[in-house]
């Protein structure tokens, strides 16, 4: 699947798109399938979105997994600060980056 | 000290970019014809205006200063900056024709290409007037010698 | 130290003030992101991988500790409660919102700090020596020329939109303790044959993707003719510097091209010329600058210490520096302690330090590029008191240019360049060697890792350096030998194919159990390398 995702224009934060907004929660994203220029242009232009790019990712079990390692790290935040990334109790949270 | 930038409205021709010199910092009356390149320039004995382009080497016109009225130096984005050497290169070598910054110019530039000696703009896409005047005026001080006549902060500390 | 007069304090405070425009001239919508970003970048304002990062300029790495507790007040109130702090001699901080950002400029000039020119294609933070002021070898203190330098390139008008940013460094010792031959300019401050003092260009040093050292251009500058020397070096690379390629835009590609002799000419015709025109600050400006840095009151005091402690004794022996004052030296904090992220510190750390600086060291620290803080002045007879303060605080690790003081880069942890994390094998390689003992047998071992060959972690100056590269979407690790940023310069070599993370950490295992094997006598690593070759470790590494 291809999703979208860039960064928060006024905090920074990593954000995906979630069909209607911008989410947290790399698990929220949706194919965007043939749309994804159209829904970039609009959504930078509205600045609700800064940089944003499109990946792939894949749909597993355990929720929305981008192919790229470097999208993995912004999706959980940084392995080397499990207290600092978005699944602070999650044990197994580093694995699926890597 | 910044000295009050004169607005050409009027619609006339001046060379290759006519309407635009959003900014002029000059009493004289602006040229009115085209600009020619840099290799012409050295040709051709009575052009008056040349347009510089990033590649170029402005010692090539040095010869001809005196009868350069309009040197145009051209940005083509606003992230090249040999432009701004050639400015204080001519302004070194005396020239004290129009020196014109056209192109990618924006308003986040405009002080810095001030202090090279430019004292004419003709930016690509207008710039918001307001915006412009508080970017000519940015600095009360500036720490090095450069094309304007300003004394330095260095020279002010020892007056 | 230097500190700022009323011009001074102005232009920084009127770079607040343009930048807030700046910021909120994006957030309305007025400037796109095209346009802001080199604006932004030319404040230290960078979007990484989580969010904003920020990053200070502490200008050759001094800092007092009230600058010090701003900066730890920011880690708190506009981060997550830490910062990180670089190769650069600088700081940055990871989680910054755009929001933000003007104010925190705001906090940091209240203590006479910016953000000026730490990124973009402009002429960045000038670096020095970390014992400047302080150390026993040096001919005078680089700091004041670089101050003078720092002036003249602070909104440059003519170089603030080169090829490609531009970094320069200055001591005044043989001893090459901020990898001056690696920067686009590097300057020695050496006394000539008449007893005059001036500046020795290098010109043309780098990492990156294509490692160069720089060569000399001029084994003399008259101080009256310094900035006017390094307008010329500037103005040359400014006009001729590739603008058509990235990679190859940095100086050292032109010195290389033009060659170091067709380069030197250049600048001499440019600086004949600038002479003329007069450019140089009124030699009276130098003379005020170095009054800032006059030494602090020393006092003769007790030169010898009682070493009965043998933690203590161990963290003298590493972590401290000969003094050009017998009765004092200079102390390092290594932020490196046994698994823990280099060069990070918390905000209460900072505080410490910041206070610890105060009641022993003049009020005075330097950020080393090696990504520990020094206190430059320390009494002899007060050694034991901040040692423990400093193990109290865990702060106290005895590693100082060992294998467990190692350099790393953000890496992928942080950083969108990145191909791989660097931290962890940083993590990793410390608590096994530190584990095993070994970290003591290896003796000085430079070990230096970057997430990408932008080269911020200086592999190419390691002993042993580690590159992270991308293979197929999956980290993998270069390994390379023979690197010094020092006096005695060189660049790494590539020992071959590339490992796993885990293959890395036991190359490295690997290729100081051959050191161990084959040094003679008080050889260091580099040393043995030097001496046996590259083959011995190959064999080692791929048999
Ligand atoms: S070396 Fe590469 S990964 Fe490391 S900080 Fe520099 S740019 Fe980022």
């Amino acid at each position: 699947m291809k999703i979208l995702t860039g960064n928060d224009l006024k905090s920074g934060a990593v954000i995906w798109w979630d069909g209607e907004n911008w989410s947290l929660h790399v698990d929220d994203a949706t194919d965007v399938g043939t749309h994804g220029e159209e829904i970039m242009a609009r959504e930078e232009a509205l600045r609700q979105v800064n940089v944003p790019y499109m990946i792939d990712a894949e749909r597993t079990d355990d929720g929305v997994r981008p192919s790229h390692i470097k999208d993995r790290v912004r999706a959980l935040g940084p392995t080397v600060r499990p207290d600092l990334t978005l699944k602070p109790q999650d044990p197994q949270a580093l694995d699926w980056v890597i | 000290m910044v000295d009050k930038p004169t607005f050409d409205s009027e619609a006339g021709s001046l060379g290759a970019s006519p309407d635009e010199v959003q900014f002029r910092f000059r009493e004289d009356e602006p040229v009115d014809h085209g600009t020619v390149t840099v290799d012409a320039c050295c040709d051709q004995t009575n052009a008056t205006a040349v347009r510089i382009e990033p590649g170029d080497d402005t010692r090539q016109l040095l010869p001809f200063l005196d009868r350069l009225a309009l040197i145009e130096v051209n940005f083509p984005t606003f992230a090249d900056g040999r432009g701004y050497s050639a400015a204080r290169i001519l302004r070194e070598a005396g020239y004290i024709g129009e020196l014109r910054a056209v192109g990618d110019v924006l308003v986040d530039q405009l002080s810095h290409m001030r202090r090279c000696g430019f004292d004419a703009f003709a930016p690509d896409r207008p710039l918001d007037e307001e915006a412009a005047q508080r970017a000519f005026a940015t600095w009360d001080n500036v720490y090095q010698n450069a094309a304007d006549a300003r004394r330095t902060i260095p020279e002010l500390r020892h007056e | 130290m230097y500190a700022y007069d009323k011009y001074d304090q102005a232009m920084v405070d009127a770079r607040v003030e343009e930048f807030r425009d700046q910021a909120r001239r994006r957030l309305e919508g007025t400037l796109s992101e095209e346009q802001f970003k080199p604006l932004r970048l030319m404040n230290g304002l960078y979007l990484q991988l989580h969010a904003y990062m920020l990053r200070v300029a502490i200008p050759y790495g001094t800092l007092n500790s009230r600058q010090m507790i701003a900066l730890a007040d920011i880690a708190d109130k506009y981060d997550r409660g830490y910062g990180h702090f670089t190769t650069r001699q600088n700081i940055q901080y990871n989680w910054i919102k755009l929001e933000d950002a003007a104010d925190i400029l705001a906090d940091l000039s209240r203590v006479e700090m910016h953000a000026i020119q730490t990124s973009g294609n402009c002429i960045r933070n000038i670096s020095s020596d970390h014992f400047a002021g302080a150390a026993h070898d040096e001919l005078v203190d680089p700091r004041p020329y670089a101050e003078l330098l720092r002036q003249w390139s602070s909104f440059h008008p003519e170089f603030t939109y080169l090829p490609r940013k531009f970094k320069i460094c200055v001591i005044a010792s043989e001893k090459d303790r901020a990898a001056m031959r690696l920067h686009d300019i590097g300057i020695q401050i050496v006394r000539n044959d008449n007893g005059e003092i001036g500046a020795r260009f290098y010109v043309g040093g780098g990492m990156g993707r294509t490692p160069m050292i720089a060569p000399m251009i001029r084994s003399f500058v008259a101080l009256d003719q310094l900035v006017t020397y390094a307008e010329a070096c500037l103005r040359v690379y400014n006009r001729y510097g590739r603008r058509d390629n990235k990679y190859k835009a940095r100086i050292k590609i032109l010195v290389h091209e033009l060659g170091a002799e067709e380069y030197t000419r250049q600048v001499e015709e440019e600086f004949a010329h600038l002479l003329d025109v007069g450019v140089e600050p009124p030699r009276a400006e130098l003379e005020r600058i170095k009054e800032f840095f006059a030494d602090p009151a020393f006092e003769d005091g007790p030169k010898t210490l009682d070493r009965s402690d043998p933690d203590f004794a161990l963290w003298v022996d590493r972590n401290t520096h000969r003094h050009k004052h017998d009765s004092y030296v200079s102390a390092v904090i290594s932020l490196k302690p046994v698994g823990g992220i280099p060069g990070d510190a918390s905000g209460d750390q900072m505080r410490v330090m910041a206070q610890l600086a105060e009641q022993y060291s003049f009020d005075e620290m330097r950020i080393t590029h090696t990504q520990n803080v020094v206190l430059p002045h320390v009494r002899i007879a007060d050694l034991h008191a901040l040692w423990t303060a400093l193990d109290q605080a865990g702060l106290g690790a005895p590693n100082l240019d060992t294998i467990e003081d190692m350099i790393a880069c953000p890496g992928l942890d942080y950083c969108s360049l990145a191909n791989a994390r660097s931290i962890p094998l940083a993590q990793r390689i410390s608590e096994r060697f530190g584990a095993s003992g070994k970290t003591a047998k290896l003796g000085e071992l430079k070990l230096k890792i970057s997430g990408c060959i932008n080269a911020c972690g200086h592999h190419h100056a390691g002993h042993i350096g580690i590159l992270g590269v991308d293979r197929k979407g999956v980290e993998n690790y270069q390994l390379s030998l023979g690197g010094s940023e020092a006096e005695d310069v060189s660049l790494a070599k590539i020992t071959g194919p590339g490992f796993t993370e885990n293959g890395v950490i036991e190359a490295v295992e690997t290729v100081t159990d051959v050191y161990l094997q084959r040094r003679e006598g008080e050889e260091r690593f580099l040393d043995t390398y030097r001496r046996i070759g590259m083959e011995p470790f190959k064999e080692a590494l791929y048999d």
